[in-house]
């Protein structure tokens, strides 16, 4: 099956989606793939990385990467700037009682890199 | 096991919930909805019209019933069932077996038989589809007429209200408006509520014949009077959906209704019928909460059987029809039995016509015990009363203290709560009574009102009993020796004030430094906005710097308003409401270049919407050059200084309001506070800048000005205090400095003024000695506090633009800056566009 050209140097499965110091500490930033809009949080304070569909499911906004991330009871946790709903970063599921999640992709930094994993979402 | 649910309305839904929370082995469960949505809140239909949309009403997603392992077929109503052999034969085509089969058919509008009913422009209320023809039939005409002046067709004729009909017509055929609740009193005040919010009420009128081609034209009434009008919708009672259990020969009353037992099963045992459509004791429930009881009384039924046992545990006996409702513009409740009297029973009444109240409570001859009862216009004692009028609490002494104005009765309404007995049913809608709550909350460790929700269910049906729940729940903690501590959140263990005042005992200045000296964990949506105020307050440092951008709540890191569809909004400020023509046209230049739809606010400026995040550097670049400056809309922060044109212009000004609104605005702009804060003056007593509704209002005098204060508009308008009277300029800031700092030090998160003040034991008298008599001897601290804040202003936009770091967080994709949010999306309205709909 043919692909549209790559916007990203493809490395196996995981895709390079931008500088570590492009990313705002303690905050997110918003990744484009193609089609796809994907959220990376850089959660300073615990030195770690997390990366999510932008869209918040709530209203379908794309806004979840400019949203406050925290705790609750020590789960990481974004909190989408429209209606405050709240989502697990590292599971996806909603916190504050809906039933809806969103999708969590496996990211890594290397060498002030950082990489997603979206082996799940096709280029169209 | 396999069960068939007929109808996918609200009992429906409710019965498969409860259903699958038993997770029984080997069940099946299979759903027939007639309409096209999976069941949704009937409820709050009308909300439809506040623009709610299908999403928000829908009780849960088509996906939920999928990953419950629920086959819901829509758009597919059964037509026949063979009962016996147990079959059934959809319009579809699907021809099923059944082991159970629940019917949850509902109801449909009862259609009085009036000649021309069936004419273009006559419509019913009752389902989503229903609403949709109303609203897009409404566009066209002026004139609308409900014919019901029940329940639901008053709420019918404040639909046509919301949707621009004017004084729509409300026909009713009983002598009084809702008859079966309301006494005859109560009506006439209800009436007069109604008309002077522009209803046209006419009661004891039969209508005779509708008048029209093909399209309504007006109505004829049997007395001879007649009415136009171009529309007419129906709510003259319901009609129970028993037609399929007619046509297979299940036992139904006249109006259509499924007879039931005790547990819900019809005259053949393995069919049984809940909600609206069932038939108990000769009697249509046409509520939720009993359609709720119908539905767990069944699941039990079902269990039962699976488990092959003959022991009923559960079993309905009738249902309290008690209600409370928001009515357009006051509240109504009636309970137990409202229309009790004679010479057992004692009846008080309280009148009040001008304020529109009237309540009637009928009691036992000697005193003891309430019946039941009618409120209008003040409905804050309902769920006390009903609980005392169901689970026959001893009255007081006074009875009549029970309805007078609630702040007398504060007291007995916490005695009130302690009275009740354990199984006093607190939620109606899902059932929850006392002892559920409390125990939520001494077994489960719940303290917040969103842990109760999600432990008991209580409170999330119609909503009605969440202030009791939180006062059972307040009440209970306290019992536990749980001290109910005001604190922040989970990561600090301190009040806003302590907090406020820890801060600036350490010198703190970045969210991270106070999380790290006097926080736990790392943070959240609740402390990172508090404290990024507090910061400001203190410092008044740019709020983006020192990696404080992240802290900031969403509007504050951008520096706008974000609205619908992920776009900004923004405001330069234009103090005083005073614009040179120069300056509207950069507006006007601006808007035009970057495509902003552009209004007029409440507060006296210009607002220009529909900004993309990376546009909103270069928009205000221009507005800066022209000599603007960001007007805080976005921040907990001064908004406007309302002014009137005062003695410059106009021929009863006493002061040059304007010039000293532009002096206060330009003071204190910037200033970030507990919440936002907002300020007006007036040239003189007759008040155009609405002063008195402002956090500090200032009003002209011949001597010099008056200075209000904690006034508030919002959802709960409060007048503002008067503080000073005939006070100089330079004593009138000295005293907004000193009431502001006082303000910002001690209220707590997102208090305003008039909230604030409303807690402050000894209230504007202690205020006032705070402020004017300097009685905690801060004063002089207060105000050069304020003069250190007043020096550190800076625009905010001025630096963010002329900093490449903060710069360049303004963009919406960080690996292609230049490329905008692909999925922003307008409508065009009115030469101008907005923001397209929720999605
Ligand atoms: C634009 C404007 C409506 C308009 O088109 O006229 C407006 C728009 C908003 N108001 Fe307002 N309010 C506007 C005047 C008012 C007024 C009237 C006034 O100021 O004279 C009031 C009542 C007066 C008062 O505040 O006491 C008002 C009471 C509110 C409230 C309720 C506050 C309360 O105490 O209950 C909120 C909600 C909040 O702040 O938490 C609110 C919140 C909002 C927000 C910020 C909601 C939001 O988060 O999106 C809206 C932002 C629009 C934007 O993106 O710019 N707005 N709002 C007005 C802007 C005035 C300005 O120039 O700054
Ligand atoms: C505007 C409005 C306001 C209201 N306000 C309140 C209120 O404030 N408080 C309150 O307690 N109650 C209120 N009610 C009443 C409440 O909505 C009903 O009591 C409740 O919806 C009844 O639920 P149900 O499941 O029995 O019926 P419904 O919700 O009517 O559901 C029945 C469903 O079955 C479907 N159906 C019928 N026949 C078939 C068939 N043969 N095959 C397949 N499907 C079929 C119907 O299309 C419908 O979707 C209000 C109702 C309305 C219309
Ligand atoms: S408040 Fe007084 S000065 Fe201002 S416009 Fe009204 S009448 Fe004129
Ligand atoms: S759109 Fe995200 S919470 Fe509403």
């Amino acid at each position: 099956m043919l692909k549209e050209p790559k916007i990203f140097e493809q490395n196996a499965h995981w895709i390079l989606a931008c500088k570590a110091e492009d990313v705002v500490e303690n905050g997110g930033v918003c990744v484009k793939y193609g089609e796809h809009q994907i959220a990376i949080f850089y959660f300073t304070r615990r030195n770690e990385w997390y990366a999510t569909q932008n869209e918040c499911p709530h209203k379908k906004q794309m806004a979840l990467s400019r949203g406050m991330i925290g705790t609750k009871n020590d789960e990481p946790k974004v909190a989408c700037p429209f209606h405050k709903k709240t989502f697990s970063l590292a599971t996806g599921k909603c916190l504050s009682g809906d039933e809806c999640s969103i999708n969590t992709y496996p990211i890594k930094e290397e060498n002030g890199n950082v990489y997603i994993c979206v082996d799940s979402l096709p280029l169209t | 096991m396999k069960v068939v649910v007929i109808g996918n309305g609200m009992v429906g839904y409710k019965f498969c919930e409860k259903l699958i929370a038993k997770k029984l082995p080997d069940l099946e469960l299979i759903v027939f909805g007639e309409e096209q949505y999976p069941a949704y809140d009937r409820v709050h239909l009308s909300d439809f019209f506040n623009g709610k949309g299908v999403d928000d009403l829908t009780l849960a997603p088509a996906s939920w019933y999928a990953e419950n392992n629920i086959k819901l077929h829509l758009c597919d109503p059964v037509l026949y069932i063979r009962n016996s052999i147990k079959l059934l034969q959809t319009y579809k085509g699907y021809v099923m077996h059944y082991d159970i089969l629940v019917m949850a058919t509902g109801s449909a509008a009862f259609v009085p038989n009036i000649d021309g009913i069936d004419k273009r422009g006559v419509f019913l209320y009752r389902t989503i589809e229903d609403l949709h023809l109303i609203q897009s039939y409404a566009k066209k005409v002026k004139r609308g007429a409900v014919i019901g002046g029940g329940l639901l067709g008053l709420e019918a004729a404040k639909a046509l209200l919301d949707l621009g009909i004017k004084n729509p017509d409300v026909i009713e055929f009983a002598p009084r408006l809702m008859p079966r609740q309301l006494d005859e009193s109560g009506s006439k005040i209800l009436s007069n509520t109604l008309t002077n919010i522009g209803l046209n009420i006419h009661t004891n009128k039969n209508t005779a014949k509708i008048s029209g081609k093909e399209n309504v034209t007006g109505m004829q009434f049997t007395d001879g009077t007649s009415l136009s009008t171009d529309m007419i919708v129906i709510s003259a009672g319901i009609k129970p959906r028993g037609e399929l259990a007619v046509e297979c020969g299940l036992e139904t009353g006249i109006n259509g209704g499924i007879v039931v037992n005790n547990f819900m099963q019809t005259s053949d045992e393995n069919i049984y019928a809940i909600g609206e459509c069932a038939l108990y004791n000769e009697m249509t429930y046409g509520l939720i909460a009993p359609g709720y009881e119908m539905a767990d009384v069944t699941v039990n039924e079902i269990c039962r059987i699976h488990a092959k046992s003959n022991i009923r545990t559960k079993e309905f006996t009738g249902f309290d029809m008690s209600t409370k409702l928001k009515l357009v513009g006051t509240d109504v409740a009636s309970f137990g039995d409202p229309f009790a009297q004679g010479d057992t029973v004692r009846n008080i009444v309280l009148k009040d016509t001008s304020k529109g109240i009237y309540k009637r409570i009928n009691v036992t001859a000697d005193g003891k015990h309430l019946l039941g009862g009618v409120l209008i216009g003040d409905t804050t004692q309902y769920n006390i009363l009903l609980q005392t009028c169901k689970n026959k609490l001893i009255l007081p002494p006074h009875p009549e203290d029970l309805i007078l104005p609630a702040r007398d009765v504060k007291k007995e309404e916490g005695a009130g709560i302690v009275a009740l007995p354990d199984d006093a049913l607190i939620c109606s809608c899902e059932s929850v009574d006392k002892a559920a709550i409390c125990s939520a909350v001494i077994n489960q460790g719940c303290e917040t009102i969103d842990d109760i929700k999600k432990c008991t269910k209580a409170g999330t049906g119609c909503g009605g009993c969440l202030p009791m729940v939180k006062d059972l729940m307040v009440y209970t903690m306290k019992q536990q020796g749980k001290y109910v501590r005001n604190v922040l959140c989970e990561h600090f263990n301190y009040s806003r004030q302590e907090l406020f005042d820890l801060v600036k005992l350490h010198d703190l200045r970045t969210y991270n430094q106070v999380l790290d000296n006097l926080g736990k964990g790392d943070g959240c949506e609740i402390c990172k906005p508090a404290i990024s105020s507090i910061l400001a307050s203190l410092w008044n440092e740019m709020v983006l710097v020192k990696g404080n951008d992240t802290s900031q709540d969403s509007n504050d890191r951008f520096l706008a308003n974000i609205q619908k569809g992920g776009t900004y909004s923004v405001v330069p400020r234009i103090p005083g409401g005073e614009i040179t023509p120069e300056k509207l046209i950069v507006i006007g230049q601006v808007a035009q270049k970057y495509g902003l739809y552009t209004k007029i606010t409440g507060g006296q400026r210009i607002d220009l919407f529909g900004a993309h995040v990376s546009d909103l550097p270069s928009i205000w670049s221009e507005l800066i050059a022209a000599g603007f400056e960001s007007g805080h809309a976005y921040g907990k922060a001064l908004r406007t200084v309302k002014s009137c044109v005062g003695s410059t212009w106009c021929r009863f000004g006493l002061q040059d309001s304007v010039s000293f609104a532009i002096q206060i605005e330009e003071r204190y702009r910037g200033l970030r506070a507990p919440h936002k804060f907002k300020s007006a003056v007036s040239g003189c007593i007759r008040e155009c800048a609405e002063a008195q509704s402002k956090d500090f209002g200032i009003i002209a005098t011949e001597k010099g000005w008056n200075l209000y204060v904690c006034g508030n508009g919002g959802s709960k308008p409060q007048h503002a205090h008067l503080l000073a009277t005939d006070i100089d300029s330079d004593t009138c800031i000295k005293y907004i400095d000193r009431f502001l700092m006082f303000y910002i030090r001690t209220a707590d998160t997102l208090t305003r003024t008039a909230t604030w003040l409303n807690k402050m034991e000894g209230g504007i008298n202690y205020l006032r000695n705070v402020v004017v008599n300097d009685s905690l001897g801060m004063a002089e601290q207060w105000e050069q506090e304020m003069q250190a804040l007043v020096n550190a202003y800076q625009c905010e936009w001025k630096v963010a633009i002329e900093t490449p770091e903060i710069r360049k967080r303004f963009n919406h994709f960080i690996n292609a800056p230049e490329e905008k949010d692909p999925t922003v999306k307008f409508d065009a309205l009115r030469e101008q566009k907005k923001a397209a709909n929720w999605k």
